[in-house]
């Protein structure tokens, strides 16, 4: 029995360079990754497809329903006269993170089904690098379609300053990432799209309504309350919303739209902590489910 | 494992390959070994457990039982050893089509480790064998089917591989650009030295292996070379025409120990080796030999007496004209 278990009498060949390790797996990670960000800035179209629903969103709620709830609104004191445009606005970038990381993921889902996901699988790589690399790709691209949204916020009224911004980045990777982890999670085990639509519009619409992306979770029936707080999303929308509207509102005003748990507002660390969980969660099934092999 | 060394040039051992799903048993116990630069052919018809067992040899199904190894690695053990070891042709297109011919083979390299140093040289080798460096950057979209299957080849050779593993290589291509992919495919055995293990249900390319293992429900019912399959049958079958069919055919009686039998005017009679029969018979016959013509019993008639049954019958199956139905239509995009 020769060492590394290869079979006696015949020689492993010694030039070749050994694949494995954690080498491999980071230069894996990168490949994967760069790829769908190729792909992504080849497919332009598809990308400024992807910022017209938010917009659609922006633009309705925030005029048509704005208006009607106007008074609700910019009256309420404790929001120091925050126009529904300019609450919404952060749950629109929050909603063109999700769907497009959502829709990153399909990407899995498309591969497998005009045959490049084998020739990704075969590769002497550890396949964590698939999943994480596909989480990765899909992250960024997601971010990107966030990040584009920011231009407008001098339409809807609403204050950046450059130290907001930068912390802002890091809020929607975060986001990005969570979402992204499970769009890969549940496009592993998927092998038709039709499959992959169905179940992601059963989950996108609630995990997007439910999240205080359209309205504050601070006045909701308790069931809804629940259902909020159970939503992953809500812990990506509400850092990204303080954030967001930090430089146009004061202070305790940004607070009384945090999200709470037990009644406490919590410090944005902990709720990026709460989605850094869940998305780790989601990769490592992920991770598993392409590391099977019948 | 040791009861797996049958040579030191074996390249790919099996012993005893098993894979069941579930009630299903694929692959039922299969050997073979295929030694290094030899073209190894799998032959038999769809549903025969080809592909199963070159999945297995892939690393992308585990064996239910038994032993294989590629390269001097077991595929169980070690599937990335095996990985880098070898190169795949899959039956059905695994490009990136809106990726460039090199951006395809960019992330190939970038994926199985071929050195930084190497890169671009290994993508300008592999483009230049298949004859597609004028079209590296175009997008794979534009390309026909079958320049797809060559820069799937280029693909699959760009790190070296010791075993070339073709999945149906040719399928759903025209016979012209069939040829091609065969002329490529010699090239790269004579002047690269690697050993092509491929599966196909097509006679005339089994026909071009140094060796065959023709398969069937799950099972290899003959291995060899495709004389010596086709020797199974009977050897050669002779057919000619003399001045005087009657003394002729007593002739190779007595002569030969061979029973001709008399058909529409001229004699035919099964030998062992036709090209050696022949020039003897010509020599030792006292009658002037007007025409004569062997024809060997192919791969066809080798299939049906071994198996019972047709190859080709079930090559058109319901599922496998699905299956042409979508890559024409894949290829037409």
């Amino acid at each position: 029995m020769s060492t590394q278990g290869s079979i006696a009498g015949v020689a492993p060949v010694t030039s070749r360079q050994r694949q494995g390790g954690l080498a491999g797996t980071l230069r894996g990670i990168y490949i994967v990754w760069y790829r769908d960000l190729l792909r992504y800035w080849r497919d332009r179209v598809r990308a400024v497809v992807g910022l017209a629903q938010p917009l659609l969103f922006l633009v309705v709620f925030g005029a048509g329903l704005g208006s009607s709830l106007g008074g609700a609104f910019s009256g309420n004191a404790a929001s120091g006269g925050l126009s529904y445009a300019q609450f919404v606005y952060p749950g629109v970038m929050g909603m063109a993170v999700l769907f497009s990381a959502i829709f990153g993921a399909m990407s899995i889902v498309w591969d497998r089904e005009f045959g490049f996901l084998k020739e990704i699988l075969v590769a002497p790589i550890d396949r964590s690098a698939v999943a994480i690399g596909k989480a990765l790709g899909g992250a960024t691209q997601a971010m990107i379609q966030g990040v584009v949204l920011l231009v407008l916020a001098p339409i809807i009224g609403v204050k950046l300053d450059l130290g907001s911004v930068l912390l802002l980045l890091p809020f929607l990777f975060i986001l990005a990432f969570a979402l992204s982890a499970m769009g890969v999670a549940l496009a592993s085990r998927m092998t038709s799209m039709q499959g992959f639509q169905i179940v992601m519009n059963f989950l996108m619409m609630p995990l997007f309504f439910l999240s205080g992306s359209l309205f504050p979770l601070t006045n909701v029936p308790d069931w809804m309350a629940v259902l909020g707080r159970l939503d992953p999303v809500s812990y990506g929308m509400d850092p990204i919303r303080r954030i967001v509207l930090g430089a146009t509102l004061p202070a305790d005003a940004v607070n009384s739209l945090g999200l709470t748990l037990f009644d406490q507002v919590l410090p944005i660390g902990l709720e990026a902590a709460i989605l850094l969980a869940f998305g780790a969660v989601m990769l490592g099934i992920g991770v598993w489910n392409f590391r099977r092999r019948e | 494992m040791t009861a797996a060394i049958h040579e030191a040039d074996a390249v790919i051992i099996a012993t005893g390959l098993t894979k069941t799903f579930g009630a299903i048993e694929a692959v039922k116990g299969i050997d073979l070994d295929v030694r290094r630069g030899e073209i190894f052919g799998f032959l038999g018809p769809n549903g025969a457990g080809k592909s199963t067992t070159i999945n297995i040899l892939c690393t992308l199904l585990r064996p239910t039982a038994g032993h294989a190894s590629v390269a001097g690695w077991d595929v169980a053990g070690h599937p990335d050893d095996v990985r880098s070891a070898i190169g795949l042709v899959f039956q059905d297109p695994s490009l990136d089509a809106q990726l460039t011919a090199r951006e395809n083979l960019q992330f190939h390299a970038f994926i199985y480790g071929v050195p930084a140093a190497e890169r671009r040289r290994r993508i300008a080798e592999v483009l230049e064998m298949v004859e597609l460096t004028d079209r590296a950057d175009s997008i794979v979209m534009t390309f026909s089917g079958g320049m797809k299957r060559r820069l799937e080849i280029a693909r699959g050779m760009l790190h070296t591989p010791e075993v070339l593993f073709l999945d149906e290589p040719t399928i759903g291509l025209d016979p012209q650009t069939r040829r091609h992919i065969w002329a490529y495919l010699r090239k790269l055995r004579e002047e690269h030295g690697v050993t092509l293990f491929m599966t196909t249900h097509y006679m005339d390319e089994a026909e071009e292996c140094d060796r065959i293992a023709i398969i069937d429900g799950g099972q290899i019912v003959a291995l060899g070379t495709p004389s010596e399959l086709k020797a199974m049958v009977g050897g050669d079958v002779v057919t000619l025409a003399t001045a005087d069919n009657a003394t002729a055919a007593d002739e190779i009686r007595r002569n030969f120990g061979l029973d001709p039998v008399a058909d529409n005017g001229s004699l035919r009679v099964e030998v062992a080796d036709g090209a050696e029969f022949i020039p003897r018979l010509v020599r030792e016959a006292s009658v002037p030999v007007t025409s004569v013509s062997a024809h060997r019993p192919s791969l066809d008639d080798v299939f049906l007496k071994l198996t019972g049954h047709a190859i080709r019958d079930e090559a058109a199956g319901a599922n496998d004209m699905m299956k042409m139905w979508a890559r024409a239509h894949r290829g037409r995009r």
